[in-house]
């Protein structure tokens, strides 16, 4: 039986700490699994690539690549940057700010194997899964920006704007081209876009613990971003 | 075939039936006429209904961030002996 890579990339900006602890339960989750991990840091200025040099010291710098850019370039670049520099066959997509737990990892992987998908996407909107650190108003927008998305979008999914996800590498190299939205509405589009696109896409329930949420709040901006994203990808996807 | 395409198609099949319920004089006139304010009320209802059922049964996990704590104090310990020093923020 062949034995799969999996490339694990994590865009980060002063993740310093996070990252550390980030790359200490991905290989304690992921021992009987051959991958890497590309970092793609945009130049943080709080220390994080001498972290991730560190790391490297201790892991091997075959396991942890350190990919950075000049400068604070978006989410959606991140990926394809780390992308390029790729050598698995699966590509797994992760936040550095421990809100995706790498203990989800073997169940992703484990999906894929099961159901041969092309895609495999965390939701916490399902039993099993679950988000903590949200308070009700958070959860109305959530709701409500769901039963919106399922209504008029159909994606074929049910958590749209999550981020932790397990694609082939063909798969995402094929959709990332296609994606033209930033921040949160690019997550969106890449999983409506896949699904436009015939791709085998499962879910897998994972539990979200935000620790940042406390200290930015979801605000008018974010929701009319949203809206924007929704009605673009119904008239372009 | 682009979403929007498939919206409209809908839509049109929907009016169809509108305009044949119209012509077909099986429902009363002026209860015809409301149909698609009806059918609107009804997605707007339905729409609510969903948020609510939802929001009551949220899945949450309170006993994540217990779990993630132990982790992450697991971690800083691991990386404290191995000499990385990470300065907690």
């Amino acid at each position: 039986m062949e034995k799969n890579m999996y490339s694990i990339i994590i865009p980060t900006y002063n993740e310093r700490l996070n990252i550390a602890l980030v790359v200490y339960l991905v290989f304690k989750h992921l021992r009987e699994f051959d991958f890497e991990i590309i970092i793609v840091d945009d130049s943080s200025p709080d220390g994080t690539q001498d972290i991730v040099k560190q790391l490297q010291l201790l892991y091997g710098e075959e396991r942890i690549l350190l990919r950075a850019r000049k400068k604070k370039l978006g989410l959606g670049t991140a990926y394809c940057h780390g992308l390029k520099h790729a050598s698995g066959d699966f590509v797994i997509i992760m936040d550095a700010d421990l809100s995706h737990h790498p203990k989800y990892l073997p169940s992703f992987i484990r999906k894929q194997k099961e159901t041969e998908a092309s895609i495999v996407t965390g939701t916490r909107y399902v039993r099993g899964g679950g988000v903590h650190g949200w308070n009700l108003m958070r959860k109305l927008t959530s709701r409500g920006a769901n039963v919106l998305a399922q209504t008029f979008l159909w994606p074929g999914v049910s958590d749209l704007t999550g981020s932790f996800r397990l694609y082939k590498k063909s798969v995402l190299e094929d959709v990332i081209g296609s994606v033209v939205s930033k921040g949160y509405v690019f997550q969106m589009e890449m999983i409506v876009r896949a699904s436009r696109k015939g791709y085998h896409i499962e879910e897998v329930p994972i539990t979200f613990v935000d620790r940042v949420y406390g200290t930015s709040k979801l605000g008018g901006s974010e929701i009319v971003e949203y809206l924007k994203g929704l009605i673009y990808l119904i008239f372009a996807t | 075939m682009k979403h929007i395409v498939k919206i409209l198609g809908l839509l049109v099949t929907i009016s169809a039936i509108w305009i044949g319920l119209l012509q077909a004089s099986i429902v009363s006139s002026s209860y015809a006429w409301l149909l698609p304010v009806y059918l609107i009320i009804l997605l707007g209802c339905y729409g609510l209904f969903m948020v609510g059922v939802g929001l009551m049964f949220f899945p949450t996990c309170p006993q994540e961030s217990h779990l993630l704590q132990k982790d992450i104090a697991e971690a800083k310990d691991f990386l404290k002996r191995k000499g990385i020093d990470v300065n907690s923020d």
